[in-house]
């Protein structure tokens, strides 16, 4: 019962925390503190979404496609270099440092050259969607793999097991929490790199329409867009906490028992 | 019949030797233990018997055959039950056959009927988390009793168990021990421990650690259960902690 309302309130209390928000930000432009042309009111960017919401869905499906594309590819290629990785010591010595120095670049100043290279298809925005989802899944499953138990790693060996044995029955289990939290980062970034991308050329994307809209100082249809980006960081976000449960279906389980066990051998 | 055997295993890490001159057996059926106090080389040890390190000098042979420095003969159990918590507590138990190349499903069929010696019966699709203390370490005691050949390897396993567990897993231990047929060498640090389980304990002691004396326990494994309460257990204990205090005296001397 009680960890029942607890559950109740930690819903209630974000769900609280936004509705305040919402109302300030009302109360903002419907008292003209701010003007409607500067700050369209939650009502205006509502509206402006379901008017323009054909329109929208073009431009988001390209988005979404560069998105999960880039997310895709990078999370093949981080999974590749952390294996790389942990198998050769050496080469975790070279490669990491310069992985986070390519993280320090800012995303905004390699879109253009990306597009100056790449032209204007989606070629530039899978690849800057890669660059900014693929550090945090890489990085991610290496600290996965260095979680194993050395116990566990002895334990098989003592089996005999072979490299790839202890890889595919402790490591990559035990790295999959790692994994997913990296994945996770890695999601909402992949939309906000795919429109970043788009502000600097292309014909179709969240980016250009976002770009269109305030070139017209339609900054309740520029709100609809930011609201939809949201959105569609949150679902992806959501998709990847679904899978992570699918695939990990042994911590329901710890959670079901954490401090219940009073069974007698 | 001896089932395995040291010969004269030493060994050596930076030039600090660890172990020297270990020779021991195990008879078929028998429990012996190793018992020694911190940094006598317990560990080192454990690891050669498994084959996970190579001695520097000796041998270790299995049912005749040397398999030294080559694992996969014999099981070992930790302190920590070691059970992988994303695998279900069957494919868990049945890891070594699958290790060995065996397929998933003939594995599983090989390791069902073991569930009920091992009173596990109803826990073959939970995962560990769902298993009690005792269950787990029984569990854990079926799949290195799956990945043996007739020898098991405890290093301290019922160490981290309350009282009234570990008295009641050591008592299903040699009952089961009896019944399965098969050999254990304990290593552990615990004299009660090894005086309650072993036939004969091996006192290591000493830096380098080195096996001086060999103490048999005379005590029908039918009657160990309330053997601590008696007075040969007393004095087994006796003998064995003046063995040790004789041994950290010389080691201080020469240290």
């Amino acid at each position: 019962m009680r960890k029942r309302s607890e559950n109740i309130r930690d819903k209630l209390l974000p769900a609280g925390a936004f509705a305040l928000i919402l109302l300030i930000w009302w109360a903002l432009s419907a008292s003209g503190i701010i003007p409607g042309f500067m700050l369209p009111s939650p009502w205006d960017m509502i509206s402006a979404l379901f008017r323009d919401f054909p329109n929208l869905m073009t431009h988001a499906w390209v988005s979404i496609q560069e998105a999960v594309y880039g997310l895709l590819i990078g999370v093949l290629l981080a999974f590749g270099l952390a294996c790389a990785m942990d198998r050769f010591g050496m080469l975790e010595k070279a490669v990491l440092p310069l992985l986070v120095v390519t993280q320090t670049i800012p995303t905004i100043a390699i879109a253009p050259l990306l597009v100056l290279w790449m032209g204007f298809g989606m070629a530039p925005k899978i690849t800057l969607v890669v660059i900014t989802t693929f550090f945090p899944v890489a990085v991610g499953l290496l600290d996965g793999f260095k979680s194993v138990d050395p116990d566990a790693v002895a334990l098989l060996r003592s089996m005999n097991a072979t490299r790839w044995q202890i890889f595919r029955h402790v490591k990559i289990p035990a790295s999959l929490p790692f994994f997913f939290s990296g994945l996770r980062v890695s999601a909402s970034y992949a939309v906000v790199g795919a429109v970043i991308s788009e502000w600097l050329g292309g014909f179709e994307g969240l980016g250009v329409y976002m770009t269109r809209v305030r070139k017209a100082y339609a900054f309740d249809k520029m709100f609809a867009v930011i609201l939809l980006i949201v959105i569609v960081s949150l679902l992806l976000m959501k998709l990847v906490n679904v899978i992570k449960t699918a695939a990990m279906p042994w911590l329901k389980y710890r959670k079901e028992t954490d401090g219940t066990q009073r069974k007698t051998v | 019949m001896e089932l395995l055997r040291t010969e004269n295993i030493s060994k050596s890490y930076s030039g600090r030797m660890i172990l020297r001159d270990i020779s021991m057996h195990l008879e078929k059926g028998e429990l012996v233990s190793l018992l020694g106090l911190s940094g006598s080389g317990k560990t080192t040890l454990l690891n050669i018997l498994s084959g996970l390190i190579r001695p520097d000098t000796g041998s270790v042979y299995l049912s005749g055959a040397e398999i030294t420095g080559q694992p996969g003969h014999i099981s070992y159990m930790l302190q920590k039950d070691l059970l992988l918590e994303h695998k279900r507590v069957i494919d868990n138990v049945a890891l070594p056959l699958i290790i060995r190349g065996m397929k998933k499903e003939e594995a599983r069929k090989r390791a069902e009927p073991c569930f009920r010696d091992f009173d596990l019966e109803g826990t073959q699709t939970l995962y560990p988390s769902q298993l009690s203390g005792g269950m787990r370490q029984r569990a854990a005691l079926l799949r290195t009793y799956l990945g043996s050949q007739g020898v098991i390897l405890l290093d301290e396993p019922f160490s981290a168990l309350d009282m009234i567990t570990r008295e009641q897993l050591h008592a299903w231990y040699l009952d089961i021990m009896s019944r399965m047929g098969f050999s254990t060498v304990l290593i552990t640090h615990d004299v009660d421990e090894a005086i309650q389980l072993s036939d004969r304990i091996y006192l290591l002691t000493g830096s380098p650690g080195e096996i001086h004396h060999e103490i048999r326990v005379d005590c029908p494994r039918n009657t160990r259960q309330d053997f601590n309460l008696l007075p040969e257990f007393a004095a087994y204990k006796r003998q064995i902690r003046d063995i040790l205090q004789e041994a950290m005296r010389t080691s201080n001397a020469a240290g």
